[in-house]
């Protein structure tokens, strides 16, 4: 597993993105940057836009206009094999637990002997070593996003998307998963989250993006997002009454 | 009603006796028709998997054709294969014509499109699913296909009983391209019809039984199969 200083992660600059539906703008975003330690959290009600950014930052969406530079330079379809993307229903494919992380590790031209060693290691991690043999798709709903995370993180990640990945998961589910991605920034990997529960934007992130109506509302250090809002949308999304 | 049972008891006589002939004619039809069914796979597995990720210009009308030929009459696919394989058609020089190869090559062209189809069909849902998990992963549209192929198993083997039921139930086509050649290209619905036609009862009775008993066998172990795998992830869960 790599391991480098968080200011050595990828950086992200969003210019002038507009995306559109039928005549309908679903974002637009004049800039954007991600660029500063700890895991990213953008925020938002529902349709505010926040999955489709996520989606852009991947370079799973190509905006109508608009440019995303990854470190500066415009997002190559090689650079997201360094970043990884975890969504919020976790599309596991249908063999076994280890199965699904072997397919990764195969992908990334991990020699076979040396896989077993990795998977091992990765599900003992992720706290699924008794269900390696399992088929992926009769996992519950945690261990389900857990191992797509830990799919994730065998390809070595420099950036982890995560598309609200605790939204369909209980308490206890919920904080292992949150454990897993505070290991991950831990290690040095840029985390880029999309969340609609406050609460976990406060355990989680050091950086907010907040999102309403397809634009950046509000971008700041998250202790200050928290304490003190600048924009009036922030306080009204803070005080539970910004609903869309 | 006392004849029918008399032939009836005559063909279960056949069938338990081990009767060469019959057993001959029975090998020759599975053998034609599963070769039928494995090279129409290997051609249509990939081909209705790249139909279903790939995007080009005509995509909605090759699918069209290939769904319309899912309906093709067998006697106008033996009709085309007989012309091209007869003394003076274009592959008059391979002298298959009244051979088994002849038989497979009008199965294949038979089974084929229904393989294509429900494989276009199966992988298409799956991809829904898949694709932007794949793309994120680094998988290319054309390289996610061995993988869409791969995980749709289970319901791609349903699309290879449809094929092979339409091959081991197929009469006309073979026919015209077998002749129906005792101990060459004699199979069990040419000998049914013809038989029945000779008044001989009993062995097409016979034939028709392992017929039937192999459509129910072949189709109880693909849906034990599927039911198998399907219930490995439930069971679990």
């Amino acid at each position: 597993m790599r391991d480098f200083a968080p200011d050595m992660a990828m950086t992200f600059q969003a210019e002038g993105l507009r995306v559109g539906r039928n005549g309908v703008t679903l974002l637009n975003v004049d800039h954007l940057a991600i660029d500063g330690p700890g895991p990213t959290l953008i925020l938002g009600p529902n349709g505010a836009g926040k999955s489709l950014l996520l989606r852009c930052l991947h370079g799973l969406v190509a905006p109508d206009a608009g440019r995303v530079l990854v470190d500066g330079a415009p997002c190559a379809e090689a650079l997201r094999t360094r970043q990884a993307m975890v969504f919020q229903r976790p599309v596991l494919l249908r063999r076994s637990v280890q199965g699904n992380l072997d397919f990764v590790l195969r992908r990334r031209g991990v020699p076979r002997a040396d896989r077993p060693a990795r998977i091992a290691a990765l599900l003992a991690e992720g706290g699924l070593a008794q269900k390696a043999r399992q088929p992926a798709r009769s996992l519950s709903g945690g261990e389900a996003q857990r191992l797509a995370i830990l799919r994730a993180m065998a390809t070595d990640p420099e950036v982890l998307f995560l598309d609200e990945p605790t939204s369909a998961l209980d308490p206890s589910a919920t904080q292992a998963i949150e454990a897993l991605i505070l290991d991950a920034s831990r290690r040095g990997i840029r985390i880029v989250m999309v969340t609609h529960d406050i609460g976990q934007a406060r355990r989680l992130g050091q950086d907010v993006v907040l999102m309403h109506g397809g634009r950046v509302v509000e971008h700041a250090p998250a202790a200050r997002f928290f304490e003190a809002p600048e924009t009036p949308i922030a306080r009204r999304f803070l005080a539970g009454a910004l609903v869309i | 009603m006392q004849d029918f049972a008399q032939e009836f008891s005559l063909a279960l006589r056949l069938i338990l006796t081990g009767d060469p002939d019959l057993w001959e004619i029975v090998l020759l039809s599975l053998q034609v028709s599963l070769t039928a069914v494995v090279i129409a796979a290997a051609i249509a597995m990939p081909l209705g998997a790249a139909l279903a990720v790939l995007r080009f210009p005509g995509r909605r009308a090759v699918i069209v054709l290939i769904n319309a030929l899912m309906g093709l009459p067998p006697v106008v696919v033996g009709l085309l294969v007989y012309l091209s394989l007869s003394r003076s058609g274009p592959l008059g020089v391979l002298q298959l014509l009244y051979t088994p190869t002849a038989m497979i090559i009008a199965q294949v062209l038979l089974v084929a499109p229904i393989i294509t189809a429900l494989t276009r069909q199966t992988v298409e849902t799956l991809d829904a699913e898949y694709a932007e998990q794949l793309r994120s992963l680094g998988v290319s549209r054309l390289a996610s296909v061995p993988t869409l192929l791969w995980d749709g198993r289970l319901a791609l083997l349903t699309a290879l009983l449809a094929g092979f039921g339409r091959a081991i139930a197929e009469v006309g086509a073979v026919i015209m391209v077998g002749g129906n050649i005792n101990h060459v290209t004699r199979v069990m619905t040419t000998t049914i019809a013809l038989e029945t036609s000779k008044g001989n009862l009993a062995l097409a009775l016979a034939l028709g039984t392992i017929l039937i008993a192999l459509a129910i066998t072949v189709t109880a172990a693909v849906s034990a199969l599927v039911e198998r795998g399907e219930g490995a992830e439930v069971r679990h869960a």
